[in-house]
C-alpha cells in the first residue's frame, strides 16, 4: 500500500495485480509472461513475490524499471533504505550497535538491513530462536565484509548496549503447535519493563505488521519509532519511484 | 608367461582414438561426473570410453574419458574445471593430436547446476536456467544469493 500512497503522491497512478486468483498468473501463466505483459502498461513495475529471486527474474523480462517489494525469504531493500533514513533522523549510522530479534531466517528485512548494515560499519547483535538464526551463508558474507556479529541466547543480555533494537515478526507456522509457538514467542517480546535498562537514545524498530512481539505499552515510551518508520516508507518510495523512472 | 605380462604393462587400457576429444588429467574418481557435466548419457551417438584410476607420475592416479568424432568446444570443457581444474584437453584429428589445452574456471555456469533452495525461483516452470556467478567461496545463485560451498557434483541437472 505504501507504494501505491507514494505513486498516487508524486501526480501518477498506479494498476494493482491484486489477488493472485484475480489475474492470470491462476492461469498458469509464468512470471516472466505476467512482466513482458505489464511491462506494455505501466512504467515501473513494483513486485512482491512468494519466490526469492522473482524480482531479478522480472528484471530480466521487464522493459521498464522493476522494484523488488520483497521476495520470498530473500531480500526486502525498498524496507531496508526506510529502516536506514529512520535511524538517520536520530543518530548517525556509522559504528551503532544493532540488534536484530526475533526470525532471522526467513524474515526478508532482516537480511536486507544487514547486508546494508555491513557498509556503515556496524555491530550486529543477533536473538533468534533456534532454527531460525540468520542464514549462515549470509552470516559467512557478512563476516567477509568484515562485520562483527554477535549472537545472544537472552535479549537482557545486550539491551543495555545496542543503538537500535530491530524487532521483526515470529510466524505461527514455523513451529509445530500453538503452544511451542507461543511458549518461544513469549521469551522474545519487548515490553516497557525490558527497556527500563536500554540506552537513552535507543530506538525500537519494525517493519510492521506487529503481533505480539511488541508490547503496546512501548507505544507510548520515547524509545518507539515503528509507526514513524512506516510513515517514512512513503517519501522514500516516493524517492525510489522518482530516480527510476527518470 | 613373461611376454604376457610385458604386453599388458605397455598395452592401452583403452585404445587410441582416429577423431574427437581426449580428456586426460581428470581427478582420480571424477570421470563419471565429467561425463555427467558434459551431458553424455549414453544415448548420444558419440563412443565413449572411460579409464578411472590409471596410475598417474604427477597426479598419483589420474581419470581419462576418450569422446570419439566429437570436438568439445571451450564453453564445454571449461564446466570440467569446476570438479578437476588440472583436466587437459587434447582435440584429437586423423590420431594426431592437433590441439592441447587446459581447462579454465568460467565466470559464469548456466543451466548446469539446480539451485538447492526450494523457494529459488529457478525451481519453477519459469523459461529461464539455472545461473551461478563462479566465486572463489562457491556458486552464488544469481537469482536468490543461495551460495553452494559444497558437493558441487550432486546439484548437477
Amino acid at each position: 500500500m505504501s507504494f501505491e500512497s507514494a505513486m498516487a503522491r508524486l501526480g501518477g497512478t498506479s494498476l494493482s495485480v491484486g489477488s493472485v486468483e484475480a489475474c492470470s498468473i491462476a492461469k498458469g501463466e509464468t512470471l516472466a509472461d505476467t512482466i513482458r505483459v505489464v511491462s506494455g502498461y505501466a512504467d515501473a513495475i513494483v513486485i512482491r513475490h512468494p519466490k526469492e529471486g522473482a524480482a531479478r527474474l522480472a528484471a530480466e523480462f521487464a522493459t521498464v524499471p522493476v522494484i523488488n517489494a520483497g521476495d520470498g525469504a530473500g531480500q526486502h531493500p525498498s524496507q531496508t533504505l526506510l529502516d536506514l533514513y529512520t535511524i538517520r533522523q536520530s543518530m548517525p549510522i556509522d559504528k551503532i550497535d544493532v540488534a536484530l530479534i526475533g526470525d532471522l531466517r526467513y524474515g526478508r528485512t532482516a537480511h536486507s538491513l544487514a547486508s546494508a548494515l555491513s557498509l556503515y560499519d556496524a555491530r550486529l547483535h543477533t536473538i533468534s530462536p533456534k532454527g531460525l538464526e540468520l542464514p549462515a551463508t549470509l552470516a559467512a558474507e557478512l563476516s567477509d565484509k568484515g562485520m562483527e556479529i554477535i549472537e545472544h541466547d537472552d535479549i537482557n543480555e545486550v539491551i543495555s548496549d545496542v543503538d537500535v533494537l530491530y524487532v521483526t515478526r515470529i510466524q505461527r507456522e514455523r513451529f509445530p503447535d500453538s503452544a511451542s509457538y507461543f511458549n518461544v514467542a513469549s521469551n522474545y517480546r519487548i515490553t516497557p519493563e525490558l527497556l527500563a535498562g536500554a540506552r537513552k537514545h535507543l530506538i525500537v524498530l519494525h517493519p510492521l505488521p506487529r503481533v505480539d512481539e511488541i508490547d503496546p505499552g512501548v507505544d507510548e515510551l520515547p524509545y518507539a519509532r515503528y509507526f514513524e518508520q512506516s510513515r517514512n516508507g512513503v517519501p522514500v518510495r516516493m524517492a525510489m519511484l522518482m530516480r527510476v523512472m527518470q | 608367461m613373461k611376454k604376457t605380462e610385458t604386453t599388458e604393462n605397455e598395452g592401452l587400457l583403452v585404445r587410441r582414438i582416429k577423431n574427437g576429444t581426449v580428456i586426460d588429467h581428470i581427478d582420480g574418481g571424477e570421470a563419471l561426473n565429467v561425463v555427467k557435466i558434459l551431458g553424455i548419457t549414453g544415448t548420444t551417438q558419440e563412443a565413449l570410453s572411460i579409464a578411472t584410476n590409471v596410475p598417474s607420475r604427477n597426479m598419483g592416479c589420474k581419470d581419462i574419458v576418450k569422446l570419439t568424432n566429437r570436438e568439445l568446444s571451450k564453453e564445454e570443457v571449461d564446466r570440467i574445471a569446476l570438479i578437476s581444474p588440472r583436466a587437459t584437453i587434447n582435440i584429437i584429428r586423423n590420431f594426431k593430436v592437433c590441439e592441447k589445452k587446459g581447462v579454465e574456471i568460467p565466470t559464469l555456469i548456466v543451466g548446469l547446476v539446480r539451485c538447492p533452495n526450494p523457494g529459488c525461483i529457478s525451481n519453477t516452470n519459469e523459461p529461464i536456467q539455472s545461473k551461478f556467478n563462479v566465486l572463489p567461496k562457491g556458486l552464488h545463485c544469481f537469482y536468490c544469493d543461495w551460495v553452494i560451498t559444497k558437493d558441487l557434483t550432486s546439484h548437477i541437472i
